[in-house]
């Protein structure tokens, strides 16, 4: 808000160009906003040899992405993404798993230290990462853990297990227990009213968390960067790797930055409406 | 349950049924939820043993040099709290987390309400907003560190018509400083627009309207308004980001890598360069349990805050 606004929208409705210089201040935002990754676009579409030479003009080509994807700088980008998508995949399924009975059971049951549990496991979601991850780099060299998928999925789940929990909590906790306690009347056991009523009842839920979770998962850095080497090394670690060198390779490195976002962009958009009440921990219910 | 005989048939067997749940041994009913809960436990069970490990680690001079560590008590977050270096983390941390929070409250809060005006220019723009959101911050910070390159990053190709073609961003101490903020900046505003657009949408509509019939200006509305009603939805963003910058690693390790000099290392920067490239364990661990202390503590306010919030609106509903 400059101090024009504020002066002139006192009388709403009156002045158009007041609208047209909230737009105006809208676009300089978006424009903010979103030139980084177009101009990511340009750089990776831009041959080696015009790389600093004319900014705006320059005849596109794809050889950024093959070199990424081809492996040609000894850097197997592929394998990456690969690795990327096995321990995010995994962190989200062992997450669901254990935490939607955890979800179901204290947004249903008030029982003694619920609270206090809950609160625990919400407590990670705020814990400097350093201060696991280095007992974890000791005790997986130990275990022979470092640089592998177990590992990284144990890990993960820092990041996929509150999440998981605390929003699927709101969802639960949204639903009527009457439900519940209708099916149970109609003979269900308590386990088949969670499988063939709740359960069901939160899908649209599950998938959006599951999405959230799974873009987080794919977005983390120091996990990787510390608890894997080469062989389970994520596409967030890989794609550093192309400013390393004597001449850092812009081009290469715009290509591999915008390889490594396509996931999380694009499930983004297919979720957008579940977004805040998984930004916000279900804080804020949309 | 169309007829009247049919609810009271309903009724009947609803008591039956309610006598049948009655039916099941108390003990094992109380025992259930812990039951469902376990296996969420064990697994968090097996982060909080690293913690736990961490932390006795932390009461030896455990390094790379010393393999057969000595028990030296609390020496270690003696030295953390004598050395310059620390305190020198903690004001970047502070400046870190204060000035990203800030700028992102009073950024995201103005593009919410510019996304709430819904212009069909908004509408179009509201579908994007999360963009950059969703961009791994290590990717945005390798992003802006190519578009900031001195002598051949964009920016400085953008400013050269304006007389400011050689900006050193992230070379010198406060331009690096105010880099990294920048591309938090960029990250998460995002993150509190989204939050504050979804409150603005959920305030009831009558008090603006009353407003509008008294004739009340915008400034005013905004002020006596909308800014009161909205603080909650906005606080918890706010929360949610400072928390978040106080543990900042992935911007500050690919933009500036600590530097220069000891520009940028905020804590979590320090704790990886003793404990990982320094090799002295147990020395930047004690760094990471100071700086989870602080967190802990943060975090724990917001929970009661979010409590307190969460009762007020269910008395409001009610």
């Amino acid at each position: 808000m400059t101090r024009k606004d504020r002066r002139s929208e006192r009388k709403p409705g009156g002045k158009p160009w007041l609208g047209w210089l909230a737009d105006a201040a809208l676009v300089l935002y978006f424009v903010f906003a979103l030139f980084p990754i177009a101009w990511m676009v340009i750089l990776s579409l831009k041959p080696a040899n015009q790389l600093f030479s004319t900014y705006f003009s320059f005849t596109p080509t794809l050889d950024s992405y093959r070199t990424v994807l081809g492996d040609s700088e000894g850097i197997p980008f592929v394998r990456f993404f690969v690795n990327s998508l096995v321990v995010s995949l995994g962190a989200v399924a062992l997450s669901l798993v254990v935490g939607l009975p955890a979800a179901y059971a204290s947004a249903r049951w008030r029982f003694k230290g619920s609270e206090n549990l809950m609160f625990t496991l919400l407590s990670f979601r705020f814990a400097p990462e350093l201060t696991v991850i280095i007992p974890l780099f000791v005790l997986y060299q130990k275990l022979g853990l470092f640089d592998t998928y177990v590992g990284m999925v144990w890990v993960l789940q820092l990041v996929t297990l509150p999440l998981i929990v605390w929003i699927m909590r709101s969802y639960f906790a949204d639903l009527t227990p009457e439900l519940e306690q209708a099916a149970l009347l109609d003979g269900y056991t308590r386990k088949q009213a969670f499988f063939k009523v709740a359960l069901p009842l939160v899908k649209p839920g599950i998938a959006a968390v599951s999405l959230l979770a799974f873009i987080f998962a794919w977005n983390n850095f120091v996990f990787p960067l510390i608890l894997t080497s080469s062989q389970a090394q994520t596409v967030t670690v890989g794609a550093l790797s192309f400013l390393g060198g004597d001449r850092p390779k812009y081009n290469l490195t715009a290509a591999a930055a915008l390889v490594s976002v396509v996931p999380p962009l694009l499930l983004a958009l297919t979720i957008q409406r579940y977004l805040v009440r998984g930004l916000s921990f279900g804080a804020v219910k949309s | 349950m169309t007829s009247l005989t049919e609810t009271d048939h309903g009724a009947a067997s609803r008591e039956e049924g309610a006598r049948q749940v009655r039916a099941v041994p108390r003990w094992r009913r109380g025992l259930r939820p812990y039951l469902l809960i376990v296996p969420a436990l064990l697994l968090t069970g097996g982060i909080l043993y690293p913690f736990g490990l961490g932390l006795y680690y932390t009461l030896f001079d455990f390094s790379a040099s010393k393999p057969q560590p000595d028990m030296v008590g609390f020496e270690n977050y003696r030295t953390v709290f004598t050395q310059e270096a620390f305190w020198n983390s903690a004001w970047v941390t502070v400046l870190y987390a204060v000035g990203a929070a800030a700028v992102e409250t009073v950024l995201g809060v103005a593009v919410a309400l510019l996304l709430h005006r819904s212009s069909l220019i908004g509408r179009v723009l509201e579908k994007i907003l999360i963009l950059p959101l969703m961009i791994a911050p290590v990717i945005a910070a390798i992003i802006w560190k190519l578009m900031l390159q001195p002598s051949v990053g964009v920016i400085n190709h953008l400013l050269k018509p304006f007389g400011l073609g050689g900006v050193q961003w992230t070379d010198t101490p406060t331009g690096a400083l105010l880099s990294s903020i920048a591309v938090d900046v960029w990250v998460y505003t995002p993150f509190v627009a989204i939050l504050a657009l979804a409150g603005l949408r959920s305030l009831p509509t009558s008090p603006f309207e009353a407003a509008a019939v008294d004739g009340a200006g915008w400034w005013y509305t905004f002020r006596r308004l909308t800014l009161p009603m909205l603080w909650p939805y906005v606080l918890v963003a706010v929360i949610f980001r400072f928390m978040d910058s106080l543990k900042v690693f992935d911007i500050i390790y690919a933009l500036t890598e600590g530097g220069p000099g000891d520009s940028t290392v905020v804590l979590q920067i320090r704790a990886y360069l003793e404990a990982i490239r320094f090799q002295r364990y147990s020395f930047g661990i004690s760094y990471t349990i100071v700086l989870w202390a602080v967190v802990y503590l943060a975090a724990m306010v917001l929970v009661r805050y979010l409590g307190r919030l969460q009762n007020r609106a269910a008395e409001v509903s009610k």
